[in-house]
């Protein structure tokens, strides 16, 4: 395969690809995965985050709950979408969606793309820290299957604010971490322009991470990266996103739990 | 160099530290003993200075009672991260000797008024209280301790957030602390957590702020986003009293506002309030 022989991308190149303005967004994903998508809107309690969405959605054959961040495509609808980085009315409409996941009893499937959780005045006077902390808590518990897929960047609290599941899941080429490259370069190294050097030191590849216990699987992206052929990346993650519900859905709830809370127990155990 | 440009010579070093604490805020000079005896609370503009865990422990529990859990539980380094100013290992090694705390949270079992809990206590002076997988794990064995003994846990927290030499394992610590103090809260027991300053970031975004009761110092730093990187967001400089505890108990996350000297016998009475 010529993909063999290409070189292999530094994490700083893999950076870039994660955040390719073509990389397949939430919107592709519903069209291209899902048979039927439902869109449903709002916390209950303050607004509609249209950074953060979510929905009931079938995905060969199999009715779930999908969530995920929101990255536009073009400079209007990602100011709509706010660049993916998700307001509290976000991480709390997600947590009621899971909540009706678990009453009907559909798994959830949390698509996870965001350069963070938004760091605005108002997100803070609403309780940002509050709505990422009850969602970690409430996701440990949940008493049916959760499937996490990080597709492009995995930015931090505002990541894993939708990201704690039964079996993680990420593509290729995408990252996740507890702090963006350059924002990391400019604290410790004090030089924002060492973002290269932090991208390498963080260990945020997908290959790194499942090193380090903290995903499952790799999904395979389309060479060149799953911006170069969208159609082939989705069908890529639909059939992992498949595989992983059918293996969930044999075990038990009560074990699903209670292996959920291990596999994060165990995490930083060395 | 002209003599209107010569620096002004410093003038004659006082030895002052012995008899005067200065406080970090006023920057009023306090007698030493005053300052003690007001636990690190200033009189005169009523800043509450951090505390050490072991200050901590002190002003919370019942003297002698406190006996630490998991004292090898100590720091890791996955990444083996090297940033400009070093080695995070040499670094971590290096404070632990230096504050005598192997992580930056203490944990361990004592008496509040005769009530027996689980406590965790984090220092600041340990790479800024920051979520390391040994922090992480304390807090974890911690929470599964009072599980098994049937008592309630206090946390108190101080810390800038996740730990960035730990990369992505830090970052997990939020999930797995918020894991196991879902497990608490299924079992019935009480989880009080006591925010002091700092507590943002990592921590506020997990276990900080997920108690029954959320219960603040004084005008404590309480948040998620620094505000520097807020204000670079929204391009507009923030009010002075932003991230304070008396503005997150205005907006709705704190329960209340406990000054240093009442923090025992409050804890104490909301455990009675739990049933304890």
């Amino acid at each position: 395969m010529a993909k063999k022989t290409q070189k292999k991308l530094s994490p700083w190149e893999i950076v870039q690809i994660a955040r390719h303005a073509e990389r397949p967004n939430i919107a592709d994903y519903t069209r291209l995965m899902c048979e039927d998508f439902v869109e449903l809107h709002g916390d209950r309690l303050f607004g509609d985050d249209r950074g953060l969405i979510g929905g009931f959605a079938t995905i060969g054959g199999e009715r779930v709950m999908l969530i995920g961040h929101r990255k536009g495509r073009g400079v209007e609808e990602n100011i709509e979408a706010n660049f993916g980085m998700a307001s509290p009315e976000g991480y709390r409409k997600a947590m009621r969606l899971m909540r009706l996941a678990e009453k009907y009893g559909l798994p959830v499937v949390s698509l996870v793309d965001t350069p963070g959780a938004y760091p605005g005045s108002e997100a803070e006077a609403r309780g940002q820290a509050e709505a990422i902390a009850h969602n970690l808590e409430f996701m440990s518990t949940l008493k049916t299957p959760v499937v996490i897929v990080v597709t492009g960047e995995g930015g931090s609290g505002g990541a894993l604010g939708i990201a704690v599941g039964d079996r993680i899941l990420m593509l290729e080429n995408a990252v996740y971490s507890v702090i963006s490259p350059e924002g990391c370069a400019s604290i410790l190294w004090r030089d924002g322009t060492k973002a290269a050097l932090a991208a390498e030191t963080l260990k945020i590849t997908a290959d790194s991470l499942k090193g380090l216990g903290v995903i499952d699987e790799i999904v395979p992206e389309p060479e060149g990266g799953a911006h170069a052929d969208v159609a082939q990346a989705v069908a890529a993650v639909r059939k992992a996103v498949l595989a992983s519900l059918s293996a969930l859905k044999k075990v038990p709830v009560a074990e699903l739990v209670d292996r959920r809370y291990a596999k994060f127990a165990a995490m930083g155990r060395f | 160099m002209s003599w209107f440009e010569k620096p002004a010579e410093a003038p004659a070093r006082v030895p002052t530290e012995a008899i005067w604490a200065v406080c970090p805020s006023c920057k009023a000079y306090v007698a030493k003993e005053v300052w003690r005896a007001a636990d690190k609370v200033c009189p005169k503009c009523n800043y509450h200075d951090r505390l050490s865990c072991r200050e901590r422990v002190a002003l919370l529990t019942d003297a002698g009672s406190f006996k630490e859990l998991n004292a090898a539980v100590s720091f890791n380094d996955p990444l083996k991260f090297t940033d400009a100013s070093g080695a995070y290992a040499a670094k971590a090694k290096a404070t632990a000797e230096k504050t005598g705390v192997g992580e930056s949270v203490l944990t361990g079992t004592a008496t509040i008024e005769g009530v027996p809990v689980v406590l965790g206590v984090m220092d600041f002076r340990f790479l800024g209280g920051s979520l390391g997988s040994g922090t992480g794990e304390r807090i974890l064995l911690a929470a599964e301790k009072a599980v098994e003994l049937k008592r309630p846990l206090i946390i108190v927290s101080a810390s800038g957030g996740a730990r960035m030499h730990e990369g992505i394992v830090s970052l997990m610590q939020m999930a797995k602390t918020c894991a196991a103090i879902a497990r608490l809260k299924e079992a019935g027991l009480p989880y009080l957590s006591l925010l002091t300053d700092p507590t943002t970031g990592g921590v506020s975004a997990s276990y900080a702020m997920v108690g029954d009761l959320n219960i603040a110092e004084p005008k404590a730093l309480i948040g998620f986003a620094g505000r520097r990187v807020i204000e670079q967001t929204i391009k507009q400089k923030l009010p002075d009293d932003f991230q304070t505890a008396e503005y997150t108990m205005a907006h709705g996350f704190v329960d209340r506002i406990v000054p240093r000297k009442e923090l025992k016998g409050f804890l104490a009475k909301v455990l009675k309030y739990a049933g304890f």
